[in-house]
């Protein structure tokens, strides 16, 4: 195991100010179960879990209550028990409304010293899944374990990650790389996870190695967190194999997957439809690295993660390993609550996260942060027409001309848009983070890909119908 | 000179006799019931019968791979038509016009929030969900008017109002509104109810003075559920437009203030 500079340096990319200082030295702290949870059906990318549960059910801590629903998609379990409430649309973080379980923790007792329910009989404590040794398990059962305890990455796209370490057929991970970036400002949950659950990360490693066909791994990791790469260097120093960890240069989306297999490894993923494993590499959040491991080792499915909760509005900044499904009302809370009316909520980080208009929303498997930001931290901007400095082509990470596709969409000119690759484009919000006229030059990138995306869906439903038609009349032709 | 003229007339002649040849033996016979279908057609182009235009429409007509009342700019009048050209019997259409459902202006429905990205529906409604406290309510920034090809829709207040006047049930404005909130229903129709939120009443109260509780009222005073004016979705009260209502008494009785009878939807409250 060796400690390396990484040399390849993107093109592009931003400095934001990383304000990291208000919650990086805060130990996570553990959140007793609140209230009410609401767990979403829609955690991850893909298709909504299956939900399973009906009002007045009550479910134990780990139960299925959302089954898988299609092969990109991630079952969910209770984050704890209780009855539930209601199963309705709740808005999600990024605008979405999708199924929710609302759960109501504390009506347990009650009900059970009624006795008016038939209790499910109290189970001893133990494991919620069978522990496995991943020393003589298989690479199937491990699989297995890494989908039936709902683990999707964690780090922002919530990627299903049974899928991901399911190279197809003809294609071989060679390269196993650590996420450790962590680029968002704000954000200190990968970090704190790093520095207290080192030896949980090395175990998930191991685990991903046996199950990948034993790739090299390369942990990566921005210069600026130089405890992470310590307590790494621990964690990991007596390895054996093809280990790095790889240093990153302080460069904002350097925790975007595609960028850190050019700083770790000089590779280039082609355009999408492509994946990291078209050129060999599987890139995983550190989190989703530790939650492996518990769900192997400990028989621990996916129901908890750590969320920073920052930003100069709320009293105390802190890391909270909070269940899913945990509203960020109650997050808010256990920090304190506001010190001042917050101008702006964030969910997730500043440069890629949701602006939010209430706490009524649920944290998901995905959530790494809320922040709170004072007025004088918004900046309220007006667009303005677009004045061709450039400085936009410069940051984009991605060599698009984010200008020329902006333009284009704001003459709803999808087109253009489609030509100019806007499909690539990785919503970094490099360009406007620095654009001097102010334009949501990303929110134009998301517009123009949600309507191709939405044309290609209809394209592919009208070739399904066609086709389907073809078949009935051959059907009919044969018949008569 | 002679010579000349000679022969760019005999050029000519060769020429007129290969075209007029050309036109007989070459000619792409068109279905003449095509141009007569075009001529019948209301030629506004909308797409709303599933086609890129009229022309298309009636030559899908012809192939007989669309129904004849698909129209519905045109109406009965011109399905009629349409059956007679083809020799077939007429399929009954009725008039519809495009109805938004949901009365919550600035004034009544809360915004909780600034938006002051793109504006355009879709795209609000992919921040936060809107801007809009009502997360099924009318973002009111015209998506729905700028797709419309009669300028039927205008946005006053945070709110799509159609002009039943203008609009001609093309349905774009159903398609392109983030909320679906855009109905078709019968011109003919008086009592409508104009809300889109399902919640329970007092957490439709928390965001919207005049958001439907689902009270059941109009039901009642209606002549109960056997007279089956209304449907319920969730706490929401929807016309049920086979067979709606006449009495305008309800709409005075509507405690939330979210039914209007109304002859051309723009006047609201
Ligand atoms: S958001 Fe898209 S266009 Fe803008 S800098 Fe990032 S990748 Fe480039
Ligand atoms: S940064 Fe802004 S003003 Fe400059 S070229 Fe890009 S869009 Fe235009
Ligand atoms: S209001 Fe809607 S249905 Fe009516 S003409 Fe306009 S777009 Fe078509
Ligand atoms: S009716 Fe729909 S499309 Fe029209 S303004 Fe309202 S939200 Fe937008």
């Amino acid at each position: 195991m060796k400690t390396v500079k990484s040399q390849f340096k993107f093109k592009g990319g931003v400095h934001p100010d990383y304000n990291k200082e208000l919650a990086r030295n805060q130990p996570i702290e553990k959140l007793a179960t609140p209230a009410e949870l609401v767990i979403s059906m829609s955690q991850h990318l893909g298709a909504p879990a299956k939900c399973l549960v009906k009002v007045g059910d009550f479910v134990k801590r780990g139960q299925l209550i959302g089954e898988k629903n299609g092969f990109i998609s991630v079952c969910v379990r209770a984050s704890a028990d209780g009855k539930v409430k209601a199963i309705e649309k709740r808005l999600g973080p990024a605008g979405g409304m999708a199924d929710a379980v609302i759960l109501d923790t504390t009506a347990k007792e009650e009900a059970l010293a009624e006795g008016t329910e038939t209790p499910t009989p109290s189970a001893p404590k133990g494991p919620i899944l069978p522990p496995l040794d991943w020393k003589t398990a298989t690479k199937e059962e491990l699989l297995k374990r890494v989908e039936e305890a709902g683990i999707c990455g964690m780090g922002g796209a919530g990627f299903p990650t049974n899928v991901k370490l399911s190279p197809p057929p003809g294609k071989r991970c060679e390269y196993l790389i650590l996420n450790g970036a962590e680029c968002e400002p704000y954000l200190t949950a990968d970090y704190r996870v790093m520095l207290e659950r080192a030896p949980r990360i090395r175990l998930g490693v191991e685990i991903m190695r046996k199950i990948l066909g034993m790739p090299a791994v390369r942990i990566a990791i921005e210069a600026n967190k130089p405890e992470a790469i310590k307590a790494m260097e621990e964690a990991f120093a007596d390895i054996e194999g093809n280990v790095e960890i790889v240093v990153l240069p302080v460069l904002y989306p350097q925790g975007s997957e595609k960028h850190q297999i050019y700083a770790t490894v000089k590779r280039i993923v082609p355009e999408p439809p492509a994946l990291p494993i078209d050129v060999g590499c599987v890139v995983e959040n550190v989190g989703t690295v530790a939650a492996i491991s518990d769900a192997v080792e400990l028989g621990e499915p996916l129901l908890e993660r750590v969320t920073t909760v920052s930003g100069d509005a709320v009293a105390t900044p802190k890391n909270i390993l909070a269940p899913c499904g945990t509203k960020y009302s109650d997050l808010v809370a256990f920090c304190g609550g506001e010190k001042i009316p917050p101008a702006k909520i964030i969910s997730g980080g500043t440069m890629m996260g949701f602006a939010v208009s209430t706490l009524d929303i649920g944290t998901t498997k995905t959530t790494s942060g809320l922040l709170l930001l004072s007025p004088s931290r918004v900046f309220q901007y007006s667009s303005q027409a677009c004045i061709n400095c450039g400085r936009c082509l410069r940051a984009c990470p991605m060599n698009l001309n984010p200008a020329e596709i902006s333009k284009a969409m704001e003459a709803d000119d999808v087109k253009t848009a489609e030509d100019a690759h806007v499909m690539t484009c990785i919503e970094c919000g490099a360009c406007s983070f620095g654009c001097p006229a102010y334009r949501t030059i990303t929110q134009f990138c998301r517009r123009a890909k949600a309507s191709i995306r939405a044309r290609m869906a209809a394209e592919r439903a009208a070739a399904q119908a066609a086709a389907e038609k073809e078949k009935q009349k051959a059907e009919g032709a044969k018949a008569n | 000179m002679v010579i000349a003229i000679v022969c760019i007339a005999g050029i000519g002649l060769v020429a007129a006799i290969a075209l007029a040849l050309a036109d007989k033996y070459l000619a792409v016979r068109e279905d003449p019931r095509i141009g007569m279908l075009t001529s019948v057609l209301p030629g506004a182009n909308c797409g709303g019968c599933g086609f890129a235009g009229c022309d298309a429409y009636a030559r899908a007509l012809v192939a007989g791979t669309a129904p004849n009342g698909a129209c519905a700019a045109g109406g009965d009048e011109c399905a009629a038509a349409i059956a007679k050209i083809l020799g077939v019997a007429a399929e009954a259409t009725e008039k519809r016009v495009a109805l938004v459902k949901c009365c919550g202006t600035r004034s009544e429905a809360i915004r909780i929030g600034d938006y002051n990205g793109i504006c355009d529906c879709a795209t609000a409604a992919m921040t936060a969900g809107g801007d809009k406290g009502c997360k099924y309510g009318c973002l009111g920034y015209g998506a729905c008017a700028n797709v419309c090809p009669k300028g039927a829709i205008s946005v006053a207040d945070g709110l799509a109002k159609v002009d039943k006047r203008l609009c001609i049930g093309c349905g774009k404005c159903v398609k392109v509104c983030p909320k679906k909130l855009i109905e078709l229903v019968p011109a003919s129709a008086t009592i409508h109810v104009l809300c889109n939120n399902p919640d329970k009443g007092p957490n439709v109260r928390k965001v919207c003075g005049v958001g439907c509780m689902g009270c059941h009222l109009c039901e009642k005073n209606s002549g109960g559920k056997e007279a089956g004016h209304f449907t319920f979705q969730g706490f929401l009260a929807k016309v049920n437009y086979s067979n709606p209502p006449t009495d305008a008494m309800i709409v005075a009785k509507c405690p939330a203030k979210c039914m209007i009878e109304d002859a051309h939807f723009e006047s609201g409250h």
